[in-house]
């Protein structure tokens, strides 16, 4: 029988799982304006959260300010716009950055916003070797799923080295890549797909670090993962349990890193949206408690669970304290955090476990066939075995061969009727009059060494973080990046 | 026999959730429709362009992000502006409150979360 934080971390990284520390409590939050999201997050501290996860809005993740014109209707939807540094202060204003650690859902524009960061943390007079947190900062499942792409493969592996580098440095105690399969899960994958394609992201990132110069325990200690939770309770579990195994040979067979910290796969949980209904939304409460508890008993580092209303709209103040004290009741009331990996030596979660490992690997075989997953992605391979899992589940449930309650059994007939998170109409030109106030009080800017940076090989971190300290927005400086790297687009057929 | 129906799915404004359009794409073409998806992140010019260009007799906007009241707003405007009479519906996260909203404009059909392929290819075929 495997041991808990032994190789291969099977029944998890730590010895003492849970006893030890809990989980980080993280739930993904941030919408409208600065001021509205830093209520939010002063809220959740105040409720007992224990950490923040930050979301942004679509303009902001794609490197466009608020006042741009292909912003129209997107500013602070689905989460909060951040174009300048007045509006990063103000989203922090009365949260000490040595005090809470930040996870960041930023990928294209990472670097930026990472800067950003820096840069209040600055201004708050807390050296960057105290911050923790992370940036999630995974461009290749952007180009499979969630979309959120600005440039080109090589370009975007590019400045992921920069910030995994910099960091290295700089910034020691950051999570400088969050390597998703949340968002493949999503968008249709089965659990054996989430695990092969994120561990092959992740030796991708792994050989880019490689590449740049970086020895594999400088910076492979700060990769982490992020993963979805479905309701198949005990394939979850399995999957979680396979992910760390399969990760920790990887390393070892690939890489032979010589830190054992390299070795182990840490990973942040949010429970599956697209399980969601709009349907009988009180009924999504149970699916996340199921969703939450699998997380739990696969041993997971932070866990985000989502809110009741999130198939209508984000969530309300009243729905998100509800998701957070569902987890709440998990750790501190249910007693499953008692023993590591309890299910560990179930015969049947142990076959599950070793199934899933093998399936990955499989993947993991075939994509080494076609050269590797950069080309794999490229070549439309990942994106329509994703796609195909997601018709093949919709054709499942309108057969009704898988019952969704509320959706095609037991259906009530009662239409949800509950208040859903309302955005400000005028946010928008409201956005516009600050960010034109911002642009005239400041002046014109130089970003000529910005640009002669991008066209060279140096690290872009430094300049970056130059560029935002002289009140530099994140549209300004995507735009010259964009000048120099020019923009990718996913033209796939179906 | 009359040709198939051609079908434009379109997802407007930044947002990448492209699910639901996917399988409805996969849906409508496998029940004997004639399909353009327009692949994430257009603006609302380039989808009344696609429509006309394509010559569609339905046009299906997807979006995710809230960003709906805005972009299909300016999406039905510019069909008004071009004179293009053809069918649109939306599909994504969408707020009750906000489906009289979309009517008003034009829109025919909401189809949310949970909506059958099933009930879009009635919807179609009995609309256009």
């Amino acid at each position: 029988m495997e041991v808990p934080g032994q190789f291969p971390f099977t029944r998890g990284i730590y010895p003492t799982g849970y006893r030890g520390k809990l989980w980080t409590m993280r739930q993904y939050a941030g919408f409208g304006t600065a001021r509205e999201t830093n209520h939010r997050y002063r809220y959740l501290l105040a409720q007992g959260q224990t950490g923040l996860s930050m979301a942004f809005d679509l303009p902001t993740q794609i490197g466009y300010d608020s006042d741009d014109a292909l912003a129209l209707g997107e500013v602070g939807r689905v989460g909060v716009a951040i174009s300048s540094l007045a509006d990063m202060e103000q989203v922090f204003a009365g949260i000490p950055l040595d005090k809470v650690s930040t996870s960041m859902t930023i990928n294209a524009t990472a670097p930026v916003l990472l800067a950003l960061y820096l840069v209040v943390a600055e201004k708050q007079g807390v050296p960057w070797s105290e911050l923790t947190g992370t940036v999630q900062n995974d461009i290749l499942k952007e180009y499979i799923a969630r979309g959120t792409y600005i440039f080109p493969p090589a370009p975007s592996l590019r400045l992921i080295a920069d910030v995994m580098e910099f960091c290295a440095k700089e910034v020691p105690g950051w999570n400088t890549i969050s390597v998703g399969g949340y968002h493949m899960r999503e968008a249709g994958c089965t659990a054996a797909q989430e695990i092969a394609f994120t561990l092959a992201n992740g030796l991708t990132y792994i050989q880019t670090g490689l590449d740049r110069g970086l020895a594999v325990d400088d910076f492979a200690p700060r990769i982490a993962f992020f993963f979805n939770c479905h309701l198949n309770f005990f394939e979850e579990i399995a999957k979680f349990r396979a992910a760390r195994r399969l990760w920790a040979k990887l390393m070892r067979e690939r890489f032979r890193p010589k830190n054992e910290r390299s070795l182990m796969l840490r990973f942040h949980t949010q429970t599956a949206g697209s399980t969601l209904t709009a349907q009988q939304p009180d009924n999504n409460v149970v699916r996340t408690t199921l969703e939450a508890l699998a997380a739990v008993l696969g041993g997971t580092q932070s866990l985000h669970t989502n809110a009741k209303d999130e198939a209508l709209a984000l969530p309300t103040e009243e729905s998100a304290l509800l998701a957070l004290r569902t987890q709440q009741i998990i750790a501190h009331e249910s007693g499953v955090t008692a023993e590591p990996d309890p299910l560990g030596g179930s015969r049947y979660v142990e076959a599950l476990t070793d199934r899933l490992e093998r399936e990955a690997r499989n993947y993991l075989t075939k994509i080494d066939g076609l050269g590797g997953m950069l080309k794999a992605i490229e070549s439309g391979y990942v994106y329509k075995e994703i796609y195909r899992a997601a018709y093949e589940h919709q054709k499942a449930v309108e057969a009704k061969a898988k019952v969704i309650v509320g959706v095609n059994e037991f259906l009530s007939g009662q239409p949800p009727k509950l208040k859903t998170q309302k955005i400000d109409a005028q946010l928008e030109p409201r956005r516009r009059r600050e960010l034109a106030a911002l642009r005239k009080k400041r002046g014109p800017v130089d970003l000529t060494r910005l640009e002669q940076t991008a066209r060279g090989t140096e690290n872009l971190m430094p300049v970056i973080v130059d560029c935002v300290r002289r009140q530099v927005t994140v549209g300004e400086i995507c735009r010259v990046l964009r000048g120099v790297f020019g923009e990718h687009r996913t033209n796939f057929s179906i | 026999m009359s040709d198939p129906l051609k079908v434009l799915l379109a997802k407007a404004g930044l947002d990448g959730h492209e699910r639901g359009a996917l399988v409805v794409a996969m849906g409508l073409r496998d029940a004997g429709m004639e399909v353009v998806y327009t692949g994430i992140r257009n603006t609302p010019e380039q989808i009344v362009a696609a429509a006309i260009q394509e010559d569609v007799d339905a046009i299906g906007l997807s979006s995710l992000s809230g960003g709906h009241a805005a972009q299909f707003a300016r999406v039905m405007k510019l069909l008004k502006r071009d004179k293009c009479r053809v069918l649109v519906f939306a599909g994504g996260i969408i707020p009750d409150a906000d489906v009289p909203k979309l009517k008003k404009l034009g829109i025919k059909a909401v189809f949310g979360p949970g909506s059958s392929i099933a009930s879009i290819v009635e919807f179609l075929k009995k609309n256009v």
